[in-house]
């Protein structure tokens, strides 16, 4: 296998904003050579049925992501703080509008 | 702390010993909650999951090969646009899923080179060859209708990347087995040698699909463990019953017979019984000696090597527009 063979192209992450409204979402990766290739791969692979308005492709080598293994410590902090949920919080009977 | 995406991180096996992570997996595995690509997984989940992918990324793409076969000669335009968006399907089905197995630490021009070399397998209905029009009824309706049976449970499975493409393939499957339907139909109720045709196609899928399901449980070797780990959700023989009990008045609709004489409604179960399955034929086909399989081998390492100098082009023409993009930067 040659130098350009498939091995080389990098991976890009595709997110599809289904319309107008939404945010875009993760949908899955795909090897292209070039972000144009890229794009339009995603069009064929993950909208055929007009599943999206506009699709991002990221190479996946530029995305940063915590690490599972320090899940517990790295959200730790949000852990200890269900006041910030205002289920927290007791109402009294028969208030309204609150 | 930061490192590749969680889709895309591969998880180093752990020390064996380690037997928190074991723990740890086992109870996600028991809270039926996902494995994603970065947790700790056994070495023996993560084989079974690469073997099980791929061959169904690789089912999908020799799959383009019996329909194709006919796109060229469907009966009408429409017809024809219906097929080349199905076996269009067919080939993002196999990206869907390569992409999923990549998240396992192997690459796609890895698994590529093992199903070119024969190393890795792919389903043994795609050895047979399509011989009439009506042939696209037959495996839509009945290949496809298989698929779905076994592919709805995975949506389930637990591994997250493999359980995500199923929701997506499933929700285009069942415009591929509609369309099968649709086409039996039409010809079962034409002509009397359309309705012929129809006959003679289903005669010929029928018992191969069956065999789609697998080996009977009882010499399934992966099934226990599989059913354990949740990536099988039910056994190969559940599966199958089910897919005869939903045929069989589909069968009557489309008024067309299947080739079983042994067919008959068992009344305290509900379900219908049915013959012997030839296993013999299975191993055979599955070993490499059915009718299309060099065939297939054949076609799809053509298509690689004659596809090799776009792929070539492509990677030469994105490192000179860096290289023109680098000296601009600077």
């Amino acid at each position: 296998m040659t130098s350009t063979e498939l091995r080389d192209w990098p991976l890009w992450e595709v997110f599809v904003r289904a319309r107008r409204g939404l945010s875009h979402q993760h949908v899955g990766s795909l090897h292209a050579p070039d972000a144009e290739m890229a794009l339009r791969n995603a069009r064929d692979v993950y909208t055929r049925r007009q599943e999206g308005v506009s699709i991002w492709v990221v190479p996946t080598a530029q995305i940063a992501t915590s690490s599972p293994d320090e899940k517990d410590a790295f959200f730790e902090p949000a852990g200890d703080k269900p006041y910030r949920h205002p289920t927290f919080f007791h109402v009294p009977e028969g208030v309204q509008h609150l | 702390m930061y490192g590749l995406p969680e889709e895309r991180n591969r998880s180093q096996p752990a020390e064996p010993e380690d037997t928190a992570l074991r723990d740890s997996f086992e109870a996600t595995i028991a809270a039926d909650e996902r494995i994603e690509p970065r947790d700790w997984m056994p070495d023996e989940y993560r084989t079974t999951l690469v073997r099980q992918i791929a061959q169904h990324a690789h089912s999908e793409i020799i799959g383009m090969q019996p329909e194709g076969n006919w796109i060229t000669r469907a009966p009408s335009l429409q017809r024809k646009a219906i097929l080349m968006a199905k076996v269009q399907d067919e080939a993002g089905h196999g990206m869907y899923l390569y992409s999923a197995a990549e998240t396992l630490g192997v690459s796609r021009d890895q698994l590529v080179e093992l199903l070119l070399a024969g190393k890795q397998k792919y389903s043994s209905i795609f050895n047979y060859p399509t011989l009439s029009w009506a042939d696209m009824g037959a495996i839509g309706w009945l290949v496809d209708g298989a698929a779905i049976m076994n592919q709805i449970p995975l949506t389930r499975c637990s591994y997250g990347p493999y359980a995500r493409a199923m929701v997506r393939v499933c929700k285009e499957e069942s415009f591929h087995q509609r369309q099968g339907f649709e086409i039996l139909h039409t010809l079962s109720h034409g002509t009397g040698a359309q309705h012929e045709m129809a006959q003679d196609a289903v005669n010929r899928w029928w018992w191969p699909s069956l065999m789609m399901f697998g080996p009977p449980d009882d010499e399934s070797p992966h099934t226990a463990q599989s059913m354990a780990w949740k990536i099988k959700r039910f056994t190969n023989d559940e599966l199958r019953q089910r897919f005869v009990d939903i045929c069989v008045p589909q069968a009557a609709v489309l008024e067309l017979t299947l080739p079983d004489p042994d067919l008959r409604l068992d009344e305290p179960t509900g379900n219908y019984r049915y013959g012997e399955i030839d296993w013999e034929e299975f191993k055979r086909v599955l070993k490499g000696d059915g009718p299309c399989n060099r065939q297939r081998l054949e076609h799809r390492t053509r298509a690689h090597e004659e596809g090799r100098w776009v792929r070539e082009a492509a990677a030469a023409y994105a490192a000179k527009r860096a290289r023109a993009e680098e000296r601009l930067a600077a």
